[in-house]
């Protein structure tokens, strides 16, 4: 069975048929998949507090008054796709980078003096440049100093990711970007991800290959955030009935100024974000939620008493952003905090939690 | 009891003389700064922390240094899936100088975090063999709780609800049957959410309980983790001196059958 079958029996489905007392929704113990819709819908914007309320509540008694804090690291822009929303598309015209192991070291190194221990790397959708022997090789590396691993590459094969699992890999992060085939379809203009069943697999595969945590995620902006949402949760809860050993965890990255032209079709608002925030962590009290730097400082902080429990510090989305070319290298999309590690764990701090740099290591 | 015997009220767990039946677990505060006041607060005789929040190569913050040097730490095991892997950390905890107290933590089950109790039996009996001092963290189940003292652990220690979700002791009738049946001091943990939930199990006869949770996520955790102190002392003195068994019925001050004895 494929997430793909429950998806489907919920894809005709008619959203804003609110039926239920929200609040006996915010009560509920166990909030049902038909309550999760509620708590999506137009008519619980109304109870957003009372819902905020729920939230933090159940936020603070699953995580306690701790945030995570990690770093991507781009190791390659080289991509053979063609995401209309992307700086990457193959299309682009910009001096494509690798960084080679030497410079995979001196990045760690940087990051590893900041006191982050746990690494999120990414590459472009290119076996022929980012290929699994490079990655492996990288591998070795990163493995000397940070105490998790997590990948963002290209969709793998259960056995490929069995693989880096056991040189070392602990998380995957894979976005299916936007649930709905048809638009999916129309942004994804060519290349290996034009394959939506192929990549809506991908958390599965790397749940069934021994990962410690797989993250899912929606890109806000491509298509109506609700519908969205709701088979974002879905999927989450899919993966979490399916392999209860494994963490399962949501991130919201929103569509964010890149190179091309691109426009998001759809406008998603801080309320917006907000309530499904919210309402995920009523749906999945025990889920994991990213806020990454795509979004400001403010709204960041504001975010921490409502369920997020996993922050990224000092980022940039180019590769070598860390230490080589800084600035001077393509990103793969603006970013909106650029504070550095300490600035970001100051502010956690202000804000009554505590700023958590090493939460696993490699046994 | 003489008085001089109730100040002698001791816990003993591999020798070690416990004084204070209130454990702390150190994740979830918001700081390492506030946990430590706790601590120094209650002055608990043990404290559990997570190998995977300890990070010995750094300048400050590392959360072993916020604890005071009377609290003897007991390392867990969070985040293992299976004995293997428990047992990997546990060695890992030990070659870190952690010394060799160990709560063994599996939980496959990331939905409700409950223990996987097969596991902690296989991890028990190899861990307790290595020469580690083993206080498994179970589901309350009777066979075993037998095992694993069959097997050598310490002391066993049941949930009293899901962790984190400050239910309380949602399974005392289990717990009291292990209390009356095993050969071992019981320690509740997980589940606790206010000191009268604390004060419930050391009446009924546990050796000792565990609080993270409730304690952490207080807005007071100091004045709490105190109420919670009291609760523990105070079920215990409770435990120690007897407890009235209750009935449903009221008892007439003078016995209806009181002439048979003059």
């Amino acid at each position: 069975m494929s997430y793909y079958e429950v998806y489907s029996q919920y894809k005709s489905k008619v959203f804003n048929d609110n039926t239920e007392d929200i609040k006996s929704v915010i009560l509920a113990d166990n909030v049902s998949i038909s309550q999760f819709s509620v708590l999506l819908s137009v008519a619980a914007e109304k109870y957003l507090e009372e819902i905020a309320v729920r939230a933090h509540e159940l936020t603070l008694n699953n995580f306690g008054k701790t945030i995570q804090l990690y770093t991507p690291m781009y190791l390659s822009d080289y991509c053979e796709n063609r995401c209309a929303y992307c700086g990457f598309a193959t299309d682009n015209n910009f001096k494509r980078n690798k960084l080679t192991l030497k410079e995979v070291e001196e990045e760690a190194k940087f990051i590893a003096s900041t006191g982050l221990k746990h690494i999120l790397i990414l590459t472009g959708e290119s076996r022929k440049m980012a290929s699994i022997d490079y990655i492996k090789d990288c591998l070795g590396v990163l493995k000397k100093y940070f105490s998790s691993i997590s990948i963002e590459i290209f969709p793998l094969t259960e056995s490929e990711y069995s693989e880096l699992v056991s040189c070392g890999v602990d998380g995957l992060t894979i976005y299916q970007e936007v649930y709905d085939e048809t638009v999916y379809d129309s942004v994804h203009l060519a290349g290996e991800k034009k394959n939506y069943n192929f990549r809506l697999d991908a958390p599965e595969r790397g749940c069934a290959s021994g990962m410690r945590n797989v993250n899912i995620g929606i890109l806000l902006g491509l298509a109506p955030w609700r519908r969205e949402a709701f088979f974002m949760g879905l999927h989450a809860k899919y993966l979490q009935d399916k392999f209860p050993d494994v963490e399962i965890g949501i991130s919201l990255p929103r569509l964010r100024p890149q190179a091309g032209d691109f426009k998001a079709p759809y406008v998603v608002t801080d309320k917006n974000i907000v309530q499904i925030i919210l309402a995920v962590r009523l749906f999945l009290p025990r889920v994991g939620i990213t806020i990454s730097t795509r979004e400001d400082p403010q709204f960041r902080e504001n975010l921490l008493s409502l369920g997020i429990t996993k922050m990224s510090a000092g980022s940039t989305t180019a590769v070598g952003g860390h230490t080589l070319n800084q600035g001077s290298n393509q990103p793969q999309f603006q970013i909106s905090d650029e504070r550095n590690v300490e600035e970001i764990k100051g502010a956690i701090e202000r804000k009554g939690y505590q700023p958590v740099l090493k939460d696993w290591l490699q046994i | 009891m003489s008085e001089e015997d109730k100040l002698e009220d001791l816990l003993v767990i591999a020798k070690k003389e416990i004084k204070n039946r209130l454990f702390i677990g150190t994740g979830k505060f918001s700081s390492n700064r506030i946990m430590k006041e706790v601590l120094e607060k209650v002055k608990p005789d043990v404290v559990t922390v997570a190998l995977r929040r300890v990070d010995t190569g750094v300048k400050s913050d590392n959360i072993l240094d916020y604890i005071p040097k009377e609290c003897l730490v007991m390392t867990n095991t969070s985040g293992a899936r299976n004995a293997e892997e428990a047992i990997r950390i546990a060695r890992l905890a030990k070659a870190s100088g952690a010394g060799n107290w160990i709560k063994i933590e599996i939980i496959r089950d990331n939905k409700y975090l409950l223990p996987d109790n097969l596991e902690v039996l296989k991890a028990t009996a190899i861990l307790v063999k290595e020469g580690f001092v083993v206080l498994p963290y179970m589901s309350p189940d009777i066979a075993v709780a037998r095992k694993l003292v069959e097997y050598g652990s310490s002391a066993v220690m049941p949930l009293g609800s899901p962790i984190g979700s400050n239910r309380g002791l949602r399974t005392e009738e289990l717990v009291k049957i292990m209390i009356e049946e095993v050969n071992a001091p019981i320690i509740v943990d997980a589940g606790l959410g206010r000191p009268s939930d604390a004060c419930r199990c050391m009446e009924l006869g546990c050796a000792a309980v565990l609080i993270n949770t409730a304690i952490a996520v207080s807005p007071d955790p100091v004045n709490f983790a105190e109420a919670f102190n009291k609760a523990v002392a105070s079920g215990r003195q409770a435990f120690l001196s007897g407890i009235p068994a209750q009935s449903n019925a009221g008892q007439a001050s003078s016995p209806l059958t009181g002439f048979l004895r003059e």
